[in-house]
């Protein structure tokens, strides 16, 4: 069986990255599969079962596995469709930071001159406001809608690819083999496309994962305040701040969304830091 | 030196101006200013009326030139929902804030530095593998979140600190802990690895070859060096604590800066909105001016240079 060896080698060498990858492998597939693996309808209330303990204690029953909330609301359910939530705004908006921080970075690191100037003097600018502020404020300004959340977090995220990239592409521009092939007559554009942004890629592909994990603590932190995807739809930061109230009560409202931000985030960080470890070593000192 | 300073100086006023542009603009996003400031149900004429009064139908570049004239005098504004000036508002909260994050700040260097230390001159050991995991869990755990669950403990539970409020030193404890968090988590990890390189340096096996005791060259040789870099990260990182400060100051009604603008954010108070944005983010500039320079007073290689 080479391919359990393999696999048995894998967990050997770097348990915690596999620890992350199945721990993020989890997440997704309660994303994905929310509508099979729910055992309740996530914002149905039934104000006769509110505030009922988890299955473990003595007054808990295995129909709400993680109890209720003021609402009578399933707690694991509630999780199971927050996953969605937090995984579509951080997927989707570190893509988006990802394109445009990458397309700056490029255009900054290539052409250099006055449109390098001009862009990291954007991201100075950008990187000097407290991002959760900017968010805070800007979502509050265009309303709190999923297509309004990503756009917010993408602003939060592109200015570390930028930085990054143009530090690679600079270094790249110069090389031999690049300035060797530009004699030979190609175009920049075929230049960039071909022969820097595929040495930039494994970089990118690690700072799009740490950024995922940073993204979800902001998103959940910006719900916690009131100002995420708005109700009824689940999300763990409003789950957290909702259970706030019947702390002494029933703690376990907001002891389990904390938990799940936790443990996602700290399974994207253990993949991030494995990409890193395998992809590109160097870049321990940058991220 | 003295070019590089100024270099230095020039942008940070240009990321000034951009700041101030942005906080101008951010009025603007939502559209007409006169429709979100006036209460709902207001004339045409009422709207027209007030727009004329306070100038939104100049030019953009007219009104932002005005705000910037009177962003100078510090005058940002009246407070909607205050009715006074919103500068001496915001003045007025900030010491609360600067003790809660200078205290974070130092909170987490003070438990970084010596756990960085640690593990690093006991690299792959049990201390090593338990810092390591502090600072993971530290880098994924929400802050507030953190904060609910150690007011559940100290404050419900044992009820040795007090929840909420700004009072004595016990007050202080528990939000400049969870501000502390990440920043320590993010810390112990660079000392760590700043060490380990700096004590594969030739000095210090220099001093360990005249004798040294592993102590005196840790502490006096490797530390001042591996200390540099922590100087940057810590000012770098100053807009995330004073992120982290506006969260947290909610979460334990701490009468500081960011309490007050989440609320002016969710009252839909601009003046202060705009105020406050400008100011913080103005006091990240200045802050990392500040570690820039300093860095090249702290590093002789680069003083020279």
């Amino acid at each position: 069986m080479p391919r359990l060896a393999r696999a048995i080698r894998l967990v050997r060498k770097s348990p915690l990255t596999c620890a992350g990858a199945l721990i993020v492998g989890l997440v997704i597939v309660a994303a994905l599969g929310a509508p099979l693996l729910a055992t309740t309808d996530p914002i149905d209330q039934d104000l006769t079962a509110a505030l009922k303990p988890p299955a473990w204690h003595a007054d808990g029953s295995a129909q709400h596995p993680l109890g209720t909330d003021h609402l009578g609301r399933d707690v694991y359910s509630r999780l199971v469709y927050g996953a969605r939530i937090s995984l579509a705004i951080s997927v989707l908006a570190a893509l988006l930071g990802a394109a445009v921080g990458v397309a700056a970075g490029l255009i900054a690191g290539y052409a250099g001159g006055r449109s390098d100037l001009v862009l990291m003097r954007i991201v100075d600018l950008n990187l000097a406001f407290p991002l959760i502020l900017l968010a805070l404020a800007v979502v509050a300004l265009l309303g709190a809608s999923l297509r309004n959340l990503v756009f917010v977090m993408a602003i939060t995220t592109w200015m570390i690819y930028a930085r990054v990239v143009r530090g690679m592409t600079l270094a790249l521009r110069d090389q031999e083999l690049i300035q060797a092939i530009r004699a030979l007559g190609a175009r920049d554009a075929r230049i960039i496309v071909r022969h820097i942004l595929p040495n930039l890629l494994p970089a990118v592909m690690v700072i799009w994962t740490l950024e995922v994990a940073r993204v979800i603590l902001m998103e959940s932190a910006l719900s916690f305040l009131g100002l995420g995807v708005p109700p009824p739809t689940p999300t763990w930061g409003r789950m957290l701040a909702e259970g706030r109230d019947y702390l002494t009560a029933a703690g376990w409202i907001s002891v389990f969304p904390g938990l799940a931000i936790m443990v996602t985030v700290l399974g994207i960080n253990f993949l991030g830091d494995g990409l890193r470890d395998l992809l590109d070593p160097r870049l321990r000192r940058q991220t | 030196m003295r070019a590089y300073i100024a270099a230095r100086l020039a942008t940070a006023v240009l990321v000034v101006l951009g700041v101030s542009l942005v906080s101008f603009l951010l009025t603007f996003l939502t559209g007409d200013p006169a429709e979100i400031m006036l209460p709902p149900g207001a004339t045409a004429e009422h709207i027209a009326q007030f727009r004329a009064a306070w100038g939104y139908d100049d030019p953009l570049f007219v009104q932002y030139w005005r705000f910037l004239r009177r962003a100078v005098h510090g005058d940002f504004g009246v407070s909607l929902r205050h009715g006074q000036s919103s500068l001496p508002l915001i003045a007025a909260r900030l010491p609360a804030t600067l003790q809660l994050t200078v205290t974070a700040m130092l909170l987490a260097i003070a438990l970084a530095v010596p756990l960085g230390v640690l593990a690093a001159a006991r690299r792959g050991s049990a201390v090593d593998l338990a810092a390591m995991g502090v600072a993971l869990l530290g880098q994924s755990v929400p802050n507030f979140w953190l904060a609910i669950m150690m007011i559940l403990l100290f404050a419900v539970s044992w009820g040795i600190l007090p929840t909420a409020g700004r009072g004595g030193w016990t007050h202080v404890v528990m939000p400049a802990a969870a501000i502390a968090i990440n920043l320590m988590a993010l810390l112990t990890r660079l000392v760590r690895t700043t060490m380990i390189e700096v004590l594969a340096e030739d000095y210090v096996r220099t001093g360990r070859g005249k004798g040294l005791r592993e102590i005196a060259v840790v502490a006096r040789h490797a530390l001042p060096n591996a200390l540099i870099p922590l100087v940057t990260v810590v000012g770098l990182q100053f807009g995330y604590i004073l992120g982290g400060a506006v969260v947290i100051e909610t979460v334990f009604t701490w009468p500081g800066v960011g309490l007050f603008t989440i609320q002016a954010i969710l009252n839909r108070d601009y003046p202060v909105v705009q105020a406050s944005v400008f100011i913080l983010a103005t006091a990240v500039v200045v802050i990392n001016l500040i570690v820039d320079l300093l860095y090249v007073w702290l590093d002789p290689r680069i003083r020279v240079s």
